[in-house]
Formats: structure tokens, sequence, C-alpha cells
């Protein structure tokens, strides 16, 4: 039992070292609430968080976080950061989008940030942060129908919601672009976009369901998969990680998932990248300087809020001409000249 | 001489077993008491292993302690978070008094909650007195029914009610899919999967907003409390209990004693998945006003740990569901003051469950704490 007195001992003193360190509380504190993929998941809710500690280095703030483990701990989890102790609380998620609404409106004097959910009309103390990220995916998906040799894409989704299907549009619309330009016939499974219906594994969380959906496509010709369903994405790397970067690639979302993910990083041919680090740590540094207000932000291809990630390993493997091409059209869709949504 | 002192021996520990409600004190209390206290130990050294630092574990125990029973806020969620726990591991622990180890109360759960969802924004003229009642016997009597096809398949074909369970979870998962993309169910103007919100006068009305608004406990505690009380009853009290009971602990027995066994299974079942039904129901009606593809989150599953840690007693229950209630409600705290994973409280959980089930590991760990039994629970003591 020596252990277990040590341990008390040990808890007792660490219990003081606690209750000594409270008086010396940093001045302004930014609070996170993730959804359900977790705040570990290298892209989604882990961008998230990064403009939280990039804002922890760059301004000296203190952060908290709490991770949501299921859609019913959206209220309680923004809950237990009410009562004066964060300055701003950024919820991550379409999904905290009616949670975060009742929060700001039971407590007005609180700011609020909430990612990918746009209040129509707007609350006067939450600031919400969209994406056009259809532009960084036309362009992902134009990449991928000039690399495809099978002539066909796979997509799937986490949830039927428009921040997830933005990429979808996005990525089937640059494939028919491609097929528009070269005269061919690339095909896109997984969501057809005039009858908003697809593939989705309605969870965030889901390694398994990846894989199986990965699979799926691929038994049906995809060679070049694009997941828009957070770490449920690394289920399908996972797959392709086996079966071969010939026969599977992987399109990331969110962050740089070559980055993000260095196990699998040669899987990934690109990321469909959403600045969410950026556009939170705006919004702290916002709230710091007084000048917060309710509203939206919009990351787009031209303020870099989106963007596709570098090539990395498969430089050398996508044609000088493409990657010309490529760049003609973020100009293109900058300037208008090219219209993602058709 | 010999053949006596066994034949006594064996005596004993039959009445013990026949009579372990009351005698056996330190099986029902002592053993969870210490699991409990053993499994926060390993959690500290799990957190320790990890490596998080001293003070930050024992800023984490604080925050457990303080987020869990440290303020109004904090009972108020740990008794919010035990509702549903506690209703779904009555019905479990019932389902284990009659020899039934069902799975399935998540999907019990998931049905009752949705059933109850469908009935409260279909009839929302009715008033409150009539609706909220009504979409709580929805979601019962839906999660009856569900469960009863397990009791069913038992009773009639002999499938082990362990699989049916299992594979009528996986059903449930999809047909709660498929509901929520119906048009009739489906919120107007959303592509995802969710159902359209539970009518105020469906809703159990939260009891402390007075106070503050944040405070989440519902009128679903009094459902709770009423359903230990009938559980209770229903097992200790009524003839059908006493037939659960018989057919649980020796169903030879029981068919010999005129009991009809294929009828006690179902009865049995249909209670289980009633009490997981009214969890699902007091869910979305107290906390969450809609179904979603995740509402359930693992509830159905938590409760049979409750369950298990509650010795399938109503009250061992009511404790169990409280404490992990305060668990969660603790463990949401010690992630926002201390920054330690909120999977720790799940690694916790998972300890309670190993130590309840493996007593003699708890009696080898703290031989102080338990009488001298000798024979009585080390099997063959000679």
């Amino acid at each position: 039992m020596n252990f277990l007195n040590n341990f008390t001992k040990k808890t007792a003193i660490a219990a003081a070292l606690f209750l000594g360190s409270v008086s010396v509380a940093s001045a302004f504190t930014a609070c996170q609430v993730t959804d359900t993929g977790g705040i570990d998941d290298n892209g989604f809710n882990q961008t998230a968080w990064k403009g939280v500690t990039d804002a922890q280095e760059k301004f000296g703030i203190d952060s908290r976080f709490l991770e949501s483990q299921a859609e019913t701990d959206y209220e309680a989890n923004i809950n237990s950061l009410l009562g004066g102790q964060c300055d701003v609380i950024v919820t991550v998620g379409f999904l905290l989008g009616d949670a975060t609404k009742n929060a700001a409106e039971t407590n007005p004097d609180q700011k609020f940030s909430i990612v990918d959910y746009a209040y129509d009309p707007t609350i006067p103390n939450v600031l919400g942060q969209v994406y056009a990220t259809d532009q960084a995916a036309f362009m992902a998906g134009y990449l991928s129908a000039g690399m495809s040799k099978t002539g066909i894409l796979g997509t799937f989704g986490g949830i039927n919601i428009p921040p997830v299907t933005i990429f979808m549009d996005g990525f089937v619309s640059g494939a028919n672009y491609y097929n528009a330009q070269k005269g061919a016939s690339v095909k896109v499974l997984g969501w057809d976009k005039a009858s908003r219906e697809g593939l989705f594994t309605n969870n965030f969380d889901s390694l398994d369901d990846g894989r199986a959906f990965a699979q799926n496509l691929y038994d049906e010709g995809a060679d070049i998969v694009l997941p828009v369903a957070g770490p449920v994405g690394l289920g399908s790397a996972a797959l392709a990680d086996e079966l071969g970067t010939d026969a599977l690639k992987i399109i990331g979302v969110d962050a740089d998932l070559f980055l993000t993910d260095p196990a699998k990083k040669h899987v990934y041919l690109t990321s469909i990248v959403k600045r969410m680090d950026s556009t939170v740590t705006a919004v702290i540094q916002a709230a710091m300087e007084g000048t917060f207000e309710g509203g939206l932000i919009v990351g787009t291809l031209e303020n870099n809020g989106v963007g596709i990630a570098p090539l990395h390993d498969f430089e050398d493997a996508v044609p000088a001409e493409l990657k010309a091409e490529l760049e003609a059209i973020r100009a293109g869709i900058i300037d208008g000249s090219i219209n993602v949504g058709g | 001489m010999s053949e006596k002192t066994d034949i006594n021996a064996e005596m004993n520990r039959l009445l013990a077993r026949a009579t372990r409600d009351r005698s056996d004190i330190e099986d029902l209390v002592v053993v969870p008491v210490f699991a409990v206290i053993v499994a926060l130990i390993l959690g500290a050294a799990t957190m320790l292993a990890t490596g998080v630092d001293l003070a930050t574990i024992g800023k984490s125990f604080v925050a457990l302690f303080v987020g869990s029973v440290g303020s109004l806020n904090a009972i108020s969620e740990t008794l919010t978070a035990a509702i549903p726990l506690v209703l779904a591991g009555l019905g479990l622990a019932l389902g284990f008094r009659a020899g039934l180890f069902n799975i399935g109360a998540e999907g019990q759960l998931l049905l009752g909650g949705v059933a109850a969802v469908v009935f409260g924004f279909s009839f929302p003229d009715l008033p409150f007195v009539v609706l909220m009642p009504l979409c709580l016997l929805a979601g019962a009597l839906t999660g009856a029914f569900y469960a009863s096809i397990a009791g069913a398949l038992k009773a009639a074909t002999g499938a082990h009610e362990v699989i049916s369970t299992i594979m009528l979870n996986l059903i449930s998962y999809r047909l709660l899919d498929y509901l929520l993309r119906s048009p009739w169910i489906q919120k107007e103007g959303r592509s995802d999967p969710i159902s359209k919100s539970v009518p105020d006068n469906a809703q159990l009305p939260r009891l402390l907003d007075w106070i503050e608004p944040n405070l989440r406990l519902h009128a679903g505690i009094f459902v709770m409390l009423i359903a230990v009380f009938v559980v209770y009853w229903i097992l200790f009290r009524s003839k059908i209990g006493f037939a659960f009971r018989a057919s649980g602990e020796n169903p030879d027995a029981a068919r010999y004693a005129g009991m009809h066994s294929g009828l006690i299974i179902v009865a049995a079942m249909a209670s289980a998945g009633a009490l997981a039904g009214l969890a699902g129901a007091a869910q979305v009606l107290g906390v969450l006003d809609r179904a979603s593809p995740g509402f359930s989150a693992g509830i159905g599953f938590d409760a049979i740990a409750v369950a298990l840690l509650g010795r399938s007693h109503p009250l061992g229950v009511l404790f169990a569901g409280v404490l992990f209630g305060g668990l969660e409600a603790g463990g949401r705290q010690m992630q926002v003051d201390a920054g330690v994973s909120i999977d720790i409280i799940g690694i916790i959980q998972a300890l309670i469950i190993v130590f309840i089930a493996a007593p003699l590991l708890v009696r080898a760990i703290f031989p102080w704490g338990f009488r001298r039994t000798g024979d009585n629970h080390g099997g063959k003591g000679k």
C-alpha cells in the first residue's frame, strides 16, 4: 500500500500547487468546443484548435477546450464554459449551430464565434466563420480529373450538411469543367449535385466507415477519392496505403494532411485546405482589441481562407501543363471569369 | 463425519446464495466501493504513464470532484446525465434478474426516443398534461415492442438474446438514419438526418431554470425515481417479478413450478425495452428537443455498466447511475480545468467494470475490507 500513501501525498501536494496557481491567471482566455471528431483529428477540429494555439503563441493568451463526445454534449459543453471564464467561445462545426444560438441569446454579454455557420439574421454577439470551400474543391476536382487513369473519381461525406456538401459540389464542378475543356468524360461517384443526394457515413468519427466507403468506391473503379468527413477520411487513407497509390489516391480536406498525417502522407494527392486556423486567430485578435462584432467572415481563394495544398510527393507526377492550367483556374475563379457553381 | 460437514457447508452455501440480497452486504456494497477507488487510482496512474504531470493530475481530480458535486450547476449536470443511465440501467437490471443478457438497450432507446419525438410533433395541439405523458408512453411502448422481438425470437426459436439484441441495435441505427430522412420526420429546410423539434408542451419541463437559465435538470428525474420504485416493487413484491427472478436463478426449477418460460422471457424483455425506450424519450423530451443520428450517445451501453455496478438492484442502479452521471459531468470539468482528455473517464469507467466483474481481485487488493469468509467465496474451500 506504499503506492496508495505515496499517491495521496502527491495528490495533496498537487492540489496545493493548483490552489496556489489559480490567482495568477492571464488576462485573456479563448475557449473552444470541438465537434465529435476530437481535437486530434488531423483535420477539421485540429485546424480550428491551431487557430487558438497560434493566438496563444502570438498574444500570450490562455486557452481551454472541450471535446464533444456526442451530439448530446454540445449544450452541456458550451454551458460549462460560460460564467465569465472565457473572453470568447469558439464553437467548431455546423452541428453546433442550434446550441450556439441558444447560448448566445441567453448570454448576450458573452462573445461567441462559430466555424461553418452563418446565422440569418446575424446575432450581435456571434461572429460566424464560413468558407467558399467550393473554390478550392473546384481546383482539386480539376486536378483529380486530370490525374485519374480510370476516368472515375469518388467522394463521400460525413453528414449531408452545407459545409460538407460544398466540398463535393466544388469537386464535381471541377471535374465537369475538366470534361468541358478537354472533351473528356470523367465521372464522379458519390454525389449528385442536382438531387443533393450522395454517399454519407452519417458520422464524423468512424475510421471503419472511411475504409468501407473508400473500398466501395474503389470497387466501382474510382482511383482518386475525396472523403469529406474529418477523421473518417483517415480510414480511407489507410486503405490507399495498403492498395498503393497507383491504385488509389486520397484528397485530404481541411488541413494539409501531408503534414498532419505523416504516417500516411504519401497517399494524399493534395488537400483542400480550409484555413480555419487563420480565421479563428483573427476572431481572437478582434476580441482582444475590442473590434469584435457579430456578423460573418468568409474565407475565399482570394484572401487565402481556402486553397489547395502543395503537391509534395506528387510534384513530379503531375504534368507541368496541368499545373499551369490549375494556376489559370485559380486566377479565373478569383477574377470571376470561372463560375465554380457551374 | 466429514461427509456431514460437507453437507452443512453446501447447505450454507446454498442458503447464502438464496438470501444474497439481504445478507451479503460485502458483495453488494464493499466490492463496488473498492472497485471505484481502485479505478480512480489506476486512472491517475494511466495519466502519469501518458506523461501528465502530478500537478495536473491533482488538478484534474479536484476538477472531477468540483464538476460533479461542487456547485448547483454541477449537481444539475450530474443528475441530468444520470436520468437516462438509470432508466436504461433499470431495464437491463430487470433483464439480468430474469437471466437475460440484453445488449439491445441502445437500439430500444433510439427507437423509443424517435417515437416520443414523432408523437410530440404530430399532436402539437394537445395540452401539456396529456401530450407529455403520452410521448413518454409512446417511447416506452416502442422500446418494449422492439425488445420483445428479441424476446419472442428466444422464446420461439431459442435464438440467444445477446446475438439478436446486437443485431437489432445495428438495424435500429440504419432504421434511424432512414426515419430521420423521411419527409414527415425530417426538419424543414435541412438535408441532413435530423428530426423536427418537439413542441414546448411535450417537453419535460426544466426544474431549475428559474435560478439560472443554463441549469438543465428536468422533470425526467421524477420519472426516474418513480421507475426505481416501480422496478423495486415489480422485482421483489409482485408475482411476475418472482417469476422473473425464479427463471433467472434456475430456469428448470421455474418451469417445473409451472411458470411459462416463454411468456416470462417476452415479458422481461418487453419491460426492459420499455425502460430503455423511456430513457430515450426522457432524453429527447428533456434535453435534446429532437432526434439526430447520434442522440443515444452510447447511453444504452453505459447502462450495462450501470446495471452491473448496481448489482441489478434498483437502488444500486440508482447510485451507480448517479456515479456515472457524476463522472460524465466531472469529466467535462476535468477537461476544461486541467486539459486532460475526457477519454480518461472512459478508462476509469472500464476499470470499474473490470473490478466489479472480478470481485476476487478486489478482495485480494483490499484483504482488510472483508470478513474472513473462507470457503464461501473461494470455490472449494478444502
